[in-house]
């Protein structure tokens, strides 16, 4: 057991010992029972309520996130989910019964939640709060050990899960293991029965081939160019008001849900970017650096690649907001770029910054090839009074979710699955979707030793084949004559 | 499509290529195109019973029964059913909406997600083929199919008469081993069905994160048979036999794989197998018309490789008679060979049956759970108390009291492994949903507008939320009538 807050060096054959210590724990059935998930759900929900304060501080120093959003964002969302999962689990945890085939009359059938084992839960930076507790709790929720690797990018809320984390729940069953590359690689070493990963996509190959060695089943969030389409048949200053909010209010476009780019019609794009820049500095002032309310950029090295795309020839150009910097500040003004090229840096790569595109087009509809061009992403967005363009919209763009007429709220609803497509990711969670993210549906068929179908055994004779046929195209007299045991003769 | 052009990864390409326009119309998606395939594919089985049952003969010596029982009718059962099914199953679902973002509503569109390839397997190659192709299908994909080259008659029947049933530009065969196999994989594909072996199921898996493409993997292992003396031991005999025996020969990935039963039932157990199998089979069973044969002198040598191991050699107490060039291999039962032979560490897949004895039945449970988690595992007894524990301490794929094998005929239970015997399940419904991809949607209108949520954050905007998320009537009721009205 490593001290806590000792950089003691976490290899693979530490990490052997950890995954066998939680599998020993789990063997034993200590994660099965109800109590002990009620129990770890109560103390992590008792966990936010007393140290809400540390959380908020770990997520401001991270990212000067405004308390505000990390209230909103991350505390309130895991203590909903928490009370969620407390309300339901009991119902969750029941065995569902399904029709039995009449081919195997009589019999009952039932489908069982079983916990997969340990779970390895890899977090990311950006909601590392909310992105770390969310699977955690599911998988609990569920009946598993877990280990969680919360993100180096986002150090001071891994530190603090490290230290307060082990207070609250049981560690038998429970760890963190804090660290960067040399850290997950040494975990993803060892047999997990299931891994979630939260990231990129470049990563998620590397943690898929990894799993792939122990046929370890992944679930992989990842991120992709979230579009909006704007039609002029709408609602023009909420819907500035909401792509706002949904972008600069969500970590700054930092999100894997943040509207990356915005699809509009040539002619009404001049009234969105007025739009969008009133509503900008109704928001944020006439100086943003000045703004409590924005998140910073993560570090140097996302502020390096973010201006990079900014800094790109054909884009700088075309500014019409923003474009505002400061280096030692990590500091980024909310940009509107108006018509970049569709092959440069900022429309081709996850944005996930401070930075909106618009791309205009000539009839609304031509946004849909433009987005079927580009690989599936985790969000798609649709600002329309339409109805007609709404419903062709939600049935034929394919992305991980879809919101009408918002941004973003659509990971706030727990009967929505969560999660991507294609390139965006697969496997989802959030509510039901978590608990059952992280369990075995088991088949079970139940039999007594009655109903012995003879016309079943060896040797197989032409009148057995013909019975058979008839029962199971449905026949009734059939089925009845075989229920008697005929035939009698073998 | 007989020509023997090299299948290589240009060929491939070109061909996904192809497939992915074609999906890109639309065309799959339709209501109407999936069941012109579904009733394509119900022709083809009513139209070619014969050459199918003659193809399963020529690569499996597969009795007539078996071809009719556990391949045909269970494909034209699932294509009768997602038939009947699909409008339902097509129709988005509403889910509750969310109090927080009144007025709203929320549903799950079922999507179809591309192209899906899928890799069968040569033990049942009309009914590991098409099950997923019909789940492929009815969820509005394009589909490639990779029958097993060791199956090769139901292989080449597949590339024959497939086209003429079904929609040939988005739904192709493609034969070969393992250079074609290597071709295809090499691709990038909206999702991969694989049923085999853990072996090549790894690879599989890891070719598809190169394309970050999840997989469904229908794997193997050891299904147990636990034999409570508290059993009526002549009919689990009849029950235990026929899933194995009865199946390909043992050859089935979800065949009765050992037995353990107690030291006071073992004696009862082996004769009434001895009985049971002279009922099935004769006295000499390689008269019988009603085995499979192995399927090819690879696995015979496995087979033989697991009965000549020096720890078995003196456990045989029925059959192990073999000849070579029949690819014949009696049934056989085992006594108390030891768990570290050959044939308790491998996955048997042929007519061996070993029997291991335990003092009390509940240590069975140990020693199943000791090793890897199996597709199957089988239980029979009349303790209801066992059973209970049984099926809540017992992990595998699925889990069937007092029968064998017909799990996989319950459309409404998901077939699939976990941990070493796989990821994900079909069958029914299930192969439906394995195949579609579950898309979130949620639409507002433009009311319900919530000043609260923009920015400038201030104490009393927090305070309102705060309220509201905690399900405050009265906070809910301000936040909806738009108050405070701070702009």
């Amino acid at each position: 057991m490593e001290e806590l807050g000792q950089k003691v060096s976490f290899d693979s054959k530490r990490a052997k010992e950890m995954v066998n210590e939680l599998r020993g724990s789990f063997e034993e059935g200590k994660t099965m029972g109800y109590e002990w998930r009620v129990e770890q759900l109560k103390a992590i929900l008792r966990m936010i309520n007393e140290r809400e304060a540390d959380f908020m501080a770990a997520l401001h120093s991270n990212l000067s996130k405004p308390y505000f959003e990390s209230f909103l964002h991350e505390i309130s969302l895991v203590r909903a989910s928490c009370s969620l999962f407390l309300k339901q689990l009991k119902h969750w945890m029941k065995p569902v019964k399904v029709p039995a085939a009449i081919t195997t009359y009589p019999s009952t059938a039932h489908i069982v939640s079983e916990p997969l084992g340990v779970v390895l839960v890899i977090l990311t930076w950006n909601y590392s709060f909310m992105l770390s507790l969310e699977p955690v709790i599911g998988a609990i929720a569920a009946g598993n050990a877990v280990v969680l690797k919360p993100s180096e990018v986002a150090p001071a809320t891994s530190a603090i899960f490290a230290k307060i984390f082990p207070e609250y729940v049981d560690n038998s069953c429970i760890r963190v293991v804090e660290g960067a590359i040399h850290e997950t690689t040494a975990l993803l070493e060892q047999r997990w029965d299931k891994i979630f990963y939260t990231g990129n996509s470049r990563v998620a190959k590397i943690i898929m081939t990894a799993a792939a060695k122990n046929l370890t089943p992944v679930i992989l969030e990842l991120g992709g160019k979230s579009p909006v389409v704007v039609d002029p048949d709408c609602d023009l200053k909420i819907v500035a008001k909401r792509i706002v909010v949904g972008k600069w209010g969500c970590n700054n476009g930092q999100a894997c849900v943040s509207p990356d780019y915005i699809i509009t019609t040539k002619s009404f794009a001049p009234q969105l970017v007025d739009a969008l820049k009133s509503t900008l500095e109704g928001f944020y002032g006439k100086d943003p650096q000045q703004s409590k309310d924005l998140s910073r950029i993560v570090n140097s090295e996302h502020f390096g690649r973010l201006t990079r795309l900014l800094d790109e020839d054909r884009v700088y150009d075309n500014v019409v907001h923003g474009g505002q910097r400061d280096e030692k500040q990590l500091f980024i003004a909310p940009t509107i770029v108006l018509d970049a090229p569709l092959d440069s840096l900022i429309m081709t790569e996850e944005i996930f910054g401070p930075l909106l595109p618009i791309t205009t087009v000539n009839k609304v509809e031509d946004s849909f090839s433009v987005i079927k061009s580009r690989p599936k992403p985790l969000s798609a967005y649709l600002f329309t009074k339409n109805k007609k363009l709404e419903e062709k919209f939600a049935m034929t763009i394919s992305a991980g979710g879809i919101l009408i007429n918002d941004t973003t709220l659509q990971v706030t609803n727990p009967d929505l699955p969560f999660g991507g497509v294609g390139e965006s990711g697969f496997g989802s969670y959030h509510g039901k979707f978590s608990f059952d993210a992280f369990s075995h549906k088991k088949g079970v068929l139940s039999r007594g030793f009655g109903g012995e179908t003879p016309a079943r055994y060896p040797p197989y004779t032409p009148w057995k084949q013909a019975l058979l046929r008839d029962l199971i195209n449905g026949s009734i007299i059939t089925l009845i004559l075989a229920l008697l045991g005929w035939p009698w003769r073998e | 499509m007989a020509e023997d052009v090299g299948f290589d990864s240009q060929v491939a390409a070109k061909m996904v290529e192809e497939l992915r326009s074609g999906f890109r119309t639309g065309r799959t998606a339709e209501y109407e195109w999936r069941v012109t395939q579904l009733k394509g594919l119900v022709r083809m089985i009513d139209e070619r019973e014969t050459e199918i049952v003659d193809a399963l003969d020529k690569d499996l010596k597969k009795p007539k029964m078996e071809s009719f029982l556990h391949e045909i009718s269970l494909v034209r059962s699932s294509c009768l059913m997602a038939l009947k099914q699909l409008k339902q199953w097509m129709k988005p679902v509403k889910v509750p909406s969310l109090l927080a973002a009144h007025p709203s509503s929320s549903y799950i569109v079922s999507e179809p997600l591309g192209i899906v390839l899928v890799i069968s397997a040569w033990n049942y190659p009309f009914l590991l083929s098409l099950e997923p192709v019909v789940g492929a299908i009815a969820a509005g994909n394009a589909v490639v199919l990779k029958p097993s080259e060791i199956a090769p008659a139901v292989s080449s029947l597949f590339a024959d008469i497939l086209p003429k049933y079904v929609d040939n530009s988005s739904i192709k065969v493609v034969e070969g081993g393992v250079a074609e196999t290597t071709a295809l994989l090499e691709q990038k594909w909206d999702k991969i069905l694989y049923t085999g072996n853990s072996r090549v199921g790894r690879i599989v898996m890891t070719a598809a994160a190169k394309h970050l493409t999840p997989v469904v993997l229908e794997l193997g292992g050891k299904s147990p048979v636990v034999v409570d003396s508290i059993s009526d031991l002549k009919v689990a005999a009849n029950r235990i036999a026929v899933g194995k025996w009865g199946c390909n020969n043992g050859q089935a990935c979800i065949a009765p794989d050992y037995i353990i039963t107690t030291k006071s039932s073992a004696p009862l157990l082996v004769d009434a197998f001895k009985f049971a199998l002279e009922k099935f089979y004769g006295k000499d069973p390689q008269e019988s018309k009603d085995l499979s044969r192995i399927v090819n002198s690879n696995h015979f040598a496995r087979l033989a490789r697991l009965l000549d191991d020096d720890k078995v050699s003196d456990k045989v107490v029925h059959g192990g008679q073999r000849d070579e060039k029949r690819l014949f291999i009696a049934p056989t039962l085992l006594l108390d060979v030891p768990l570290d032979s050959l044939v308790m560490k491998e996955e048997i897949f042929g007519p061996l049956l070993p029997i291991i004895t335990v003092e009390k039945i509940e240590e069975s449970l140990d020693i199943i759970n000791a090793g890897a988690k199996p597709l199957s595992a089988y239980l029979f007894t009349k303790d209801k108390k066992l059973e209970e524990n049984f099926i809540k301490n017992i992990s595998a794929g699925g889990i069937l009291v007092n029968d064998t094998t017909l799990q996989v005929a319950s459309p409404h239970l998901p077939f699939g492994g976990v941990g070493e015997s796989g990821m994900g399940a079909y069958h029914g419904k299930f192969s439906f949903d394995t195949f579609s991809h579950k898309k979130a949607v949620m639409s507002r209108g433009f009311g319900g507008d919530l000043p609260a949520r923009y920015p400038p954050y201030t104490p009393q905007k927090q305070k309102l939320l705060r309220g509201l998320l905690s399900g405050s009537i009265l906070a809910l009721i301000s936040a909806i009538i738009g108050w405070p009205r701070i702009e």
